[in-house]
């Protein structure tokens, strides 16, 4: 079954002459429980399709359906936030300054309509590996790999099944990048959950995920499975540019 | 826990409840504020400034309101005056501590009613954008082309003299600042990456607006209460020395030079005391206000 597909997709901003394409004509279908990513240099449209399909980029046409239902405009019902989180790409700007990690978690348990919230409160934390003691701490007395933590924390409290991730390790040291990957990784086995992951790290992607698109000025250029990257066999020129850069590194 | 002092226990950064942690913060901010020696010496005269008016039929020596033309006019330093007497005889000193209560009166009504009104208007309107914010933001505008005493003047002259309405006029003079300031906050918060979390969540405007965006304005609001302060004691002042605030016989500080002022050059302690007590109070306020905004910056994480 498809979990997410995108069809023809086009995102801009602005308006008339200040108008930014920054998606054009994307077509991606990723299934149930299978792990996608998006890779690109800066400014290629990446992220700009996962906000497309959260509502944050209110201007597009085309087709996103999720879980077969087609989405419209930017505004997103209950159902589609228990279906669908996001985690963003810097854990510094994504967890409320003045909130404590407990007041993050229990609002959003609240918001979503569940009881019992002390006790999944706990089992968040430990789900994503950060003891109770974290529990009542303020995100300035985290680092920044607990802090993506606690953030993933948010995004798997209404029990989703799809995870958009935005570059989520991309402003965290190496060494924390892996264990975030690792847990990422670990949770997908564990819930059965969807990814769509956009990243500019070939090697992050080719560990991660089951199937890649590369894009380039808002345009999917190539659509190839995580195995001829490994390989080293991508057909457009571009990917294999992007390939090179990345090996040469 | 027994081997912790308490001042471990609020500086621990594990805290283990939701009430240790809220304390854990305020005892932090309480501890940038007391490095700043400056706004301890505010805070200080404002402590007094309200033991003074919570105490004044204890402290005061005489009756405030008590003539006797007897003893007119006293200096400085006289028997049974310490700070003298006014044209009608009253007791200077007693009048000045009677005066703190119409002082924190007028204070804490401006406090309570402007900035809330300035956080409403400028939230909704930075939140909402679109429509909802020129409008907002026009007639915020319009009440800010007003010099600010004419139009406290106009509204006192439409309402009639008394103190309540000098308090409302000064409120409605105020708040179109603190509207401005929320405004702009409202504006860079909205979009950052934890309010499209919440939002990813599910939340409301009015949710997000009261839980998640006045909690970060509040502190520069508070800030800018305290600097202003200042400012709203001389328009009381002022209101109260053009004879539009508060009313004879009653011992407002700004009525009180306004009385003084037709024996300024012959017995100067008349308007210069009570002067001087809007001034050690206006400093104050002003003191505490810079030791704040040290204190609340949200930038800093509250550390």
């Amino acid at each position: 079954m498809t979990a997410l597909e995108i069809n023809d997709l086009n995102v801009w901003f602005g308006h008339a002459h200040d108008r930014v394409d920054a998606v054009k004509g994307a077509c991606l279908s990723v299934n149930q429980g299978e792990s996608f990513g998006l890779v690109g240099e800066s400014g290629s449209g990446k992220s700009t399709i996962l906000r497309a399909i959260t509502g944050l980029a209110p201007q597009w046409s085309g087709t996103i359906r999720v879980e077969g239902e087609a989405l419209s405009g930017a505004k997103r019902d209950r159902r589609f936030f228990r279906t669908v989180q996001m985690v963003f790409q810097d854990p510094y700007a994504s967890l409320h300054p003045r909130h404590t990690v407990d007041q993050v978690l229990s609002e959003t348990l609240h918001l979503h309509g569940l009881d019992n919230i002390d006790q999944r409160v706990k089992g968040l934390l430990n789900d994503v590996g950060l003891g109770q003691r974290f529990r009542f701490r303020y995100p300035h007395q985290l680092s920044g790999g607990q802090r993506q933590r606690v953030a993933i924390a948010r995004a798997l409290a209404g029990e989703p099944d799809i995870l958009l991730l935005d570059e989520p390790t991309s402003a965290l040291d190496v060494s924390v990048q892996a264990e975030v990957l690792n847990l990422l990784t670990d949770l997908r086995r564990q819930r059965g959950l969807t990814y769509l992951m956009v990243s500019h790290d070939l090697p992050v992607i080719a560990h991660m995920c089951d199937q890649l698109a590369v894009m380039r000025n808002g345009e999917i250029v190539e659509v190839m499975s995580s195995e001829t990257l490994r390989v080293g066999t991508p057909e457009h020129p571009y990917s294999q540019e992007l390939l090179q850069a990345s090996v040469a590194v | 826990m027994s081997d912790m002092t308490l001042r471990q226990w609020l500086l621990t950064d594990e805290p283990t409840s939701r009430r240790h942690a809220r304390l854990a913060s305020l005892y932090k901010g309480w501890l940038t504020l007391r490095s700043n020696s400056m706004a301890m010496v505010g805070l200080a005269i404002l402590v007094i400034l309200v033991l003074t008016a919570v105490f004044a039929p204890i402290i005061a020596p005489q009756d405030p309101f008590v003539q006797d033309l007897s003893s007119r006019l006293l200096p400085i330093g006289a028997e049974g005056h310490l700070l003298g007497t006014d044209s009608l005889g009253r007791d200077i000193l007693s009048r000045l501590i009677y005066g703190a209560r119409i002082t924190l009166y007028i204070v804490a009504l401006v406090a309570l009613i402007a900035p809330v009104a300035g956080l409403l208007v400028g939230t909704v309107a930075g939140y909402a954008g679109g429509w909802a914010d020129v409008i907002l933001m026009r007639i915020t505008d319009i009440f800010l082309a007003f010099p600010r005493l004419v139009l406290a003047l106009a509204f006192v002259a439409a309402l009639g003299a008394g103190i309540e309405n000098a308090v409302l006029a000064i409120s409605l003079t105020a708040w179109p600042p603190y509207a401005r300031m929320a405004r702009a906050e409202t504006l860079t918060i909205r979009s950052t990456d934890y309010i499209n979390a919440i939002r990813l969540q599910g939340a409301g405007p009015l949710r997000i607006i009261t839980r998640h965006i006045w909690p970060l304005c509040i502190s520069s609001l508070i800030v800018r209460v305290t600097l202003d302060m200042a400012g709203i004691i001389l328009a009381a002042a002022g209101l109260g020395f053009l004879g539009l605030g508060a009313q004879p016989p009653s011992p407002e500080w700004g009525a009180m030079i306004s009385e003084g002022r037709r024996f300024i050059l012959d017995h100067w302690w008349v308007a210069t005391v009570p002067g001087l007590a809007i001034f050690t109070v206006s400093l104050a306020f002003n003191l505490l206000g810079d030791g704040l905004r040290d204190a609340l910056d949200p930038k800093d994480g509250g550390q």
